[in-house]
């Protein structure tokens, strides 16, 4: 979008009139940053009314707590993402605020649980506060240190590279050292553990669109043609493959459905997007049936996961069987349509309800609506992101905003139909409702490179400078010039037709 | 690139739409069969916290069972007044280990889900508090329980002791001892809970058995309760001639069947026989009288009907009697023969009924909330509607029991009222003369006009060890429970 040249004069009255510029929208940011606040503040009330508790000073902390993060959250977006998109961050509080009064809602019924049993009981909840305010801490991190977003391309190889050895991490490490409840997927160091796919999603995500876009034409011509669709080289594909396989495998060895599921759903999405062929979906879902095929004959656990998934109420009481999901499913149809209320089910009878399970506890105490509203958030939280991906000039950061705001809903596709028996349960976080600091961490990572392409998206172009004087120098010396090499597929040359 | 993206963006909102219609399905369609399964321990917890019904007597209101609010999430914590004494009735109400006794078998009246309880729930829908549990006012009679429970404690017994009218069928008392304190199995403290559990279930005593109901013993002499019945109706008389042999071969065998302590039966008369319970004339009588004619009998006495007062109770039996030697010896309650204390109770209920047995029940009427809305009315029932023996045979054999209460030792006699009984000493065990045996006492009173029938056992003997009989041992327990019925104590 080049601006036409403007004469001395038109420079003038654009400095004295300027045009209407794009509305920043932070005055909307903040209002409906209230708004969800004030929901999380109703749902405190109502859980510490339910469980007849006095208003405690808890209240006040969470509150305070809360408010004052995402206070700095938004002032960060002010300073450093003025033209982000205005419903990202409040939808991503909303849910975030959810998710900590369910995990202290657990909390109390563990507590009193624990009290009775006379055992010791940590909770969860504080603990979930500190993991916001790592998570908003590396959140201010990345919207500062990425001014834009077109740089990430420079590290695509650097992040792939990072992102897969992440991956294969716990695989590597000894079981001591990687495994918790039968999920080879954690590291371990003394103090806190952390889950890398979290982080290597978003990492390979890097990897994915630089690759991509650098890719794209040879993607698109370089092939042979067969059955009238031209195949990429085998060595413009091979790393893409390689990549893929490699995350592939590492997942199965270490038993991670849920993150497997994702990355391939992830890897097809970006590579739909970028060379505009459905083939590659077909021929991508092909590879998944015969992989799954394949997982179902070699491997019991997924024997369990689907014979659990055709009916959990008849392998109920096997070791590994469908009890937890049994469990949820009651509770979600205890809670029907209006649900129990906040804070008068009983979550915490189902096993693992603060992280894996969190959906069927909301959906027990809210009910049918509130889950159908969490589930809405989520996807104007995603369909947010597509905007800004669609409306962003730089083929990198379309595809990469297409990868962050994908992996939001098929996060939660993968493991909200998990819980509810749509499809087998694969166990994967929730993102921002659920216990835990990975996949926290990583999802406030990528709600920040959404803002920053958002926000590149809505900024407006730079302002014309009045025309100054060019010093032309005679064509005959002028030297060659050296093209910026092009990070974001051609930006400077315009945005080629999609 | 726009257009692929945007057939992304429409992939998502199908994955959402996907996941809603599946929510749809789970939390709409599919909610209430979730809701109800049993294994929801959901319904269940909510059930716990409802403000459950009271269990009372007829006699005063006295209460039970009831329950007091507390603090925590369950909000109702179930109390036993005089836990262990009652425990046979009541049952427990345990949030870990269910419920057991009334509390199971009137449970949808207690904890509010009858249909009956509908318009009252109903309304407190409408005036906005929570819903409570309707009561069951029980035929117990507190001062003949109290009576009883106290006295077999006090003595250490293990045994049962079960108190009724004989023209009602209403059960006045029905002890086991030992027992156990169904409160700590109510207590929302769940160490309490398990610990109490496990005391009570690994007890050698088991004190969680009801004896009265649940438990079957041969029954001894007090059998030849239902022998004399028989004959009687198969046309003997109270003069008819016996044998006081003090022994007798057992057909087809060479074992010999003796009177108590060998001895001769002091008598001659039918009438003596049954007062000095000898067991050579019962021996024989059962002979003669033969298997069919003993089982006609004894199902009018119930035996062979399965019975719920509405606790359930063990069916109490004869046993093959296959041959000559078996109707001897099963003639003296031994051998097959095994009865629970309420059959054994009903023998002379039945007697004191004119020859009606009557259906046995401890629930007089279901209440509302408050207890003062009555749902149902219990009114007496007839067990079987065959008479077990005519009014005037009745009247002989009450004579008979009179005369054998004259005989009976044991204390607790009272002047003024006049007992019909009859006494028990049952072996029992794999060394039967080496093992202490099971006492038995069945009586009614007054012998005129039966207000009260009872029957007790004390199982091994009790504090006498092998010198132990039904008179020294288990008349005292039956006494006090008349007394306490008939006033004084």
């Amino acid at each position: 979008m080049s601006q036409p040249p403007l004469s001395d004069q038109a420079a003038a009255l654009y400095a004295s009139n300027p045009p209407r510029e794009m509305p920043t929208r932070r005055g909307t940011e903040l209002a409906m940053l209230g708004f969800a606040a004030f929901i999380v503040t109703c749902a405190f009330v109502l859980v510490q009314a339910n469980q007849e508790q006095e208003l405690s000073w808890a209240i006040v902390w969470y509150g305070l707590a809360y408010l004052g993060l995402f206070a700095v959250a938004h002032a960060a977006v002010r300073r450093w993402a003025a033209y982000a998109d205005p419903l990202i961050l409040p939808c991503v509080a909303l849910l975030n605020g959810l998710g900590l009064v369910m995990i202290y809602r657990i909390d109390l019924a563990n507590a009193e649980e624990a009290t009775r049993s006379g055992e010791n009981f940590a909770a969860d909840a504080p603990k979930q506060v500190l993991f916001t305010a790592l998570s908003l801490a590396l959140f201010l991190a990345v919207l500062i240190v990425v001014k834009d977003h077109r740089t990430l391309t420079r590290y695509g190889y650097t992040a792939g590279l990072i992102g897969m050895v992440a991956l294969a991490l716990p695989a590597v490490l000894p079981s001591s050292l990687s495994e918790v409840n039968g999920a080879k997927v954690w590291v371990k160091l003394p103090g806190f553990s952390i889950q890398p796919a979290e982080f290597s999603k978003i990492l390979l995500m890097i990897f994915f669109s630089s690759f991509l876009v650098a890719k794209r034409d040879l993607f698109m011509i370089a092939g042979k043609k067969v059955f009238g669709v031209e195949l990429p080289r085998a060595r413009d594909l091979g790393p893409l493959l390689i990549a893929a396989a490699v995350c592939l495998l590492v997942l199965v060895f270490e038993k991670d459905l849920g993150t497997s599921l994702l990355l391939f759903g992830i890897v097809l999405v970006m590579l739909y997007v970028a060379t505009e062929r459905a083939i590659w979906v077909l021929t991508g879902l092909s590879f998944f049936i015969v992989g799954c095929l394949i997982a179902y004959q070699l491997f019991t656990h997924v024997q369990q996961r689907v014979a659990n998934w055709i009916d959990p109420l008849a392998t109920y009481s096997d070791p590994g069987g469908g009890y937890q999901i049994a469990q949820g499913l009651f509770g979600l149809g205890t809670g029907g349509v209006g649900g129990t209320g906040l804070g008068a089910g009983r979550p915490e009878i189902v096993p693992e309800s603060n992280t894996d399970f969190i959906t069927a506890g909301l959906g027990e105490e809210l009910g049918f609506v509130g889950l159908a509203a969490i589930l809405v958030v989520y996807l104007l939280l995603a369909t947010r992101g597509m905007r800004s991906a669609l409306a962003v000039r730089d083929t990198f950061g379309k595809l990469l905003g297409c990868g962050l705001s994908f992996t939001i809903v098929m996060q939660v596709f993968v493991i909200v139909g998990g819980v509810t028996k749509l499809i087998p349960m694969t166990g994967i976080t929730t993102p921002f409702l659920s216990y835990g600091g990975s996949s926290l961490l990583a999802n406030y990572i990528l709600v920040a490179l959404l803002l920053r392409i958002s926000d590149a998206a809505r900024r407006p172009s730079q302002k014309p400078r009045p025309k100054q004087p060019q010093q032309q120098a005679p064509l005959a010396e002028a030297h060659t010039v050296m093209v910026q090499r092009p990070p974001a597929g051609g930006n400077a040359t315009g945005e080629p037709t999609a | 690139m726009n257009k692929p993206m945007r057939r992304v963006g429409i992939a998502m909102l199908t994955m959402v739409v996907l996941l809603l219609a599946n929510i749809t399905y789970i939390q709409v369609v599919k909610a209430d069969d979730y809701r109800t399964d049993s294994r929801n321990r959901r319904v269940l917890l909510e059930e716990y916290s409802r403000q459950r019904g009271s269990i009372v007597s007829q006699f005063d209101g006295q209460v039970l069972a009831d329950v007091t609010a507390t603090d925590d999430k369950l909000k109702f914590e179930r109390r036993y007044t005089n836990g262990p004494m009652y425990a046979p009735v009541t049952g427990y109400y345990s949030v870990r280990y269910g419920s057991a006794g009334m509390e199971r078998a009137e449970d949808d009246i207690l904890n509010g889900s009858d249909p009956r309880l509908f318009v009252r729930r109903l309304s407190d829908m409408v005036t906005g508090r929570d819903p409570r549990g309707g009561s069951v006012q029980l035929t117990i009679n507190p001062a003949v329980q109290s009576a009883v429970y106290n006295l077999m404690t006090q003595k250490g017994y293990t045994g049962a002791a079960v108190a009724m009218n004989p023209k009602t069928g209403e059960i006045l008392a029905m002890v086991s001892t030992p027992s156990y304190d169904p409160n700590a199995l109510a207590s929302h403290d769940s160490t309490t809970q398990q610990e109490a559990w496990t005391r009570f279930t690994d007890d050698p005593a088991e004190p969680m058995v009801n004896r009265a109901i649940s438990e079957t013993y041969p029954p001894g002499s007090t059998f030849k309760l239902l022998v004399a019945a028989a004959e009687l109706e198969n046309g003997a008389t109270a003069t008819t001639p016996v044998s006081n042999a003090p022994n007798v071969k057992l057909p087809g065998t060479n074992v010999t069947l003796e009177n108590y302590g060998g001895e001769s039966c002091p008598g001659t008369t039918f009438k003596d026989a049954l007062a000095y319970s000898c067991n050579v004339p019962f021996a024989t009588f059962a002979g003669q009288l033969g298997a069919d004619k003993l089982r006609a009998t004894a199902a009018n006495f119930g035996i062979g009907t399965p019975l719920s007062i509405p606790l359930a109770v063990a069916p109490s039996a004869l046993g093959d009697l296959d041959s000559q030697g078996a109707l001897y010896q099963s003639g003296i309650g031994q051998r097959d023969v095994r009865l629970t204390p309420l059959q054994d109770l009903m023998l002379s209920a039945t007697i004191a009924n004119g020859g009606m047995a009557m259906k046995p029940q401890l629930i007089k009427s279901l209440l509302g909330a408050d207890l003062s809305e009555t749902l149902q009315t219990f009114s007496p029932e007839k067990l079987t509607g065959t008479p077990a023996l005519s009014k005037e045979n009745a009247a002989v054999l009450t004579d008979m029991m009179i005369a054998s209460e004259a005989n009976t030792k044991g204390g607790g006699k009272r002047g003024d009222i006049q007992i019909a009984s009859k006494t028990g000493t049952a072996e029992h065990g794999t060394d039967p003369k080496a093992t202490p045996p099971h006492a038995w006492y069945t009586a009614f009173a007054p012998a005129a006009d039966p207000q009260i029938a009872v029957a007790v056992i004390v199982e091994s003997g009790g504090n006498r060890g092998l010198a132990a009989t039904g008179g020294t041992v288990a008349a005292e327990i039956g006494r006090a429970a008349i007394n306490a019925q008939l006033g004084g104590g």
